[in-house]
């Protein structure tokens, strides 16, 4: 009990000193999450579009799998990836294993099923009567499937934000592509697994603070948004 | 302009139109009316290119939809808009919401301030272009729709149930609008309604929609007064379908024997046709129980069973060996000082009446 009092306070400390591993640690986390998620959105946003816009065989089954993949675990996405980049493997020559590069590759791969069910549950709000105003004003299947984002544009950003929560929070890919490397690949997630079993405990419970931090700032964020 | 060729329509299961054909001229008014779920929705997003026809041909300015790729069909589908009954505001503002189809044809700037203001003040709305579409009453956003429709300068418009959710006074200025489009800007307008009278006001010729077949094109007064068959005729507010059988025929001037009773109707049909006569319940007229004589040239006596106030009218039925109902005026009812289960004279003309053989009926 002692032990966790002293924890927080240190962890306290830690913060309000700006420590220096700590913000590195901290911005590099946002940093590799935040390019995951926003190239994942790149991908996931419009492909989720024409999912919903094209009738398709096999568009129902197809949906399935992508639900399915939400629960993708962390390690399954690190395995693919891994499987993908490590030396051995098709991508091997680009060297990205251990690199922050490869760590957000892992967590595209894991967020992006999450990501295109989540427009595909944002666009499926927009009504028919509205898709069916905008092609009957003269919009190209582009043009349509644009301004239907458009409309669902709130919903579709609570599935960015969703997306970039399983990205910061999740250890198990960071782990196996990234190595843990001190100073290059270390985010908060692997440092809190690190520092805790080596019974470094203040360390890791300031870094699980800022990682709840992070987490309410984006959800406060998109409160503020969705409520204007 | 607009050609169907035994088109069928099946969604699922469900066939909602089995093999209708119709052709609309250029510059007309085409109505096409019936109850709801009829199909007539069907058909304007059919023509709007919005759903694919199970079967039958699809005729659109002389062009076969059936063939065309993705890229034709958006280039079809910019020379019509469609308003759709419950229109649906884009995010973003008015004009925003006008400017939609101009936008998605890539017009300058410029075009589009001019002919979103334009369209604006065809529907009477020019100060609204700021305001946010999402926040306008039913008849203001069913207006902001004509104008997002019609600002791409459209041949031919599609209304669905343009006015079935609006107010009297909101509806007259969408029938107005709907008038000036077509008579002064020369759209082709086809639209749908439930409403046989709107029909008549607006329509040059009108489509009878029954449970996805066309039961009858014409112009209104030829379904008011000459329906085809019983579902028409119900459609048109003819209210007295009887059956009965040619008992004498003179020369075109039938006597009709329904019930007893003898009716003389205009019919060419011999003596012994069974025959269903329909008669509109304005063109008969009440003469009390003193029987001043009239022009028409069917009277019979009978007694009033039921008296149902419809605004300044009256819907009154009576049983005179054959059940009648007519609508009159209000202050003729009172004049006559009828009540119910009263005895009183009707009347209506010969010419009134409309004799159908019974093999015709659906």
């Amino acid at each position: 009990m002692n032990e966790i009092a002293e924890g927080i306070t240190q962890a306290v400390q830690l913060i309000i000193s700006l420590d220096e591993e700590v913000l590195a640690i901290t911005a590099r986390s946002l940093l590799i999450s935040l390019s995951a998620t926003l190239v994942a959105s790149l991908i996931a946003i419009p492909v989720g579009g024409f999912i919903h816009f094209r009738e398709f065989g096999g568009k129902r089954g197809l949906i399935t799998i992508i639900q399915t993949l939400y629960a993708l675990p962390t390690v399954l996405a690190g395995l693919l990836v891994f499987l993908l980049l490590s030396r051995s493997g098709p991508f091997g020559f680009l060297g990205l294993m251990f690199t922050p590069t490869g760590m957000i590759i892992a967590q595209i791969v894991l967020i992006i099923p999450l990501m295109i069910g989540m427009t595909l549950i944002a666009l499926s709000g927009v009504s028919r009567i509205k898709q069916d105003t905008i092609l009957s004003l003269g919009g190209t299947e582009m043009q349509t499937v644009i301004t239907i984002i458009r409309e669902a544009r709130f919903a579709i950003l609570g599935g960015v934000i969703l997306g970039f929560g399983r990205a910061i929070s999740e250890v198990g890919a960071a782990m196996m592509i990234g190595g843990n490397i001190r100073g290059y690949t270390r985010v908060l997630t692997t440092a809190i697994a690190l520092e805790t079993s080596m019974g470094n405990l203040s360390l890791s419970i300031a870094l699980g603070i800022i990682l709840l931090a992070i987490a309410m700032l984006v959800t406060g964020g998109l409160f503020l948004i969705q409520e204007r | 302009m607009i050609e169907f060729d035994r088109v069928v329509m099946n969604y699922g299961e469900k066939e909602v139109l089995k093999q209708i054909s119709f052709s609309i001229r250029k510059g007309e008014i085409y109505t096409f009316i019936g109850p709801s779920g009829s199909g007539k929705t069907t058909i304007l997003r059919l023509i709007d290119l919005l759903d694919r026809p199970t079967a039958g041909r699809i005729l659109i300015g002389g062009t076969d939809i059936s063939s065309l790729r993705e890229r034709d069909k958006v280039q079809m589908r910019r020379n019509m808009s469609m308003v759709f009954q419950k229109p649906a505001p884009l995010r973003g503002s008015v004009s925003d919401n006008v400017a939609m189809g101009l936008r998605f044809r890539h017009a300058d700037e410029r075009e589009i301030a001019v002919k979103t203001s334009e369209a604006l003040q065809k529907v009477g709305l020019d100060e609204y272009g700021e305001r946010n579409a999402g926040i306008l009453s039913g008849g203001e956003m069913q207006r902001v729709a004509i104008a997002r429709a019609i600002a791409t300068r459209p041949d031919i418009l599609l209304l669905d149930e343009p006015t079935a959710n609006l107010d009297p006074v909101s509806t007259e200025k969408i029938e107005n609008l709907i008038i000036t489009l077509n008579k002064k800007f020369g759209i082709t307008i086809v639209l749908s309604t439930h409403d046989m009278v709107q029909g008549q006001r607006l329509a040059d010729r009108i489509a009878v929609v029954i449970d996805g077949r066309i039961g009858q094109i014409g112009t209104s007064m030829e379904i008011f007064y000459k329906p085809v068959n019983r579902n028409v005729a119900r459609m048109a507010g003819v209210e007295n379908i009887l059956e009965g059988t040619i008992a004498e025929n003179e020369g075109g001037l039938a006597s009709v024997d329904i019930n007893g009773i003898r009716i003389s109707a205009p019919s060419q049909f011999p003596p012994g046709t069974p025959v269903v006569v329909y008669l509109r319940p304005e063109d008969i007229t009440f003469h009390g129980k003193d029987s001043t004589k009239t022009s028409a040239r069917n009277e019979i006596t009978g007694r009033i069973i039921k008296v149902v106030p419809i605004g300044p009218m009256v819907r009154v039925t009576v049983d005179a060996g054959v059940k009648l109902t007519a609508v009159i005026t209000q202050r003729s009812f009172e004049d006559l000082s009828l009540g119910l289960g009263e005895e009183t004279g009707v009347a209506f003309k010969a010419s009134a009446i409309h004799v159908l053989e019974q093999d015709h009926l659906t």
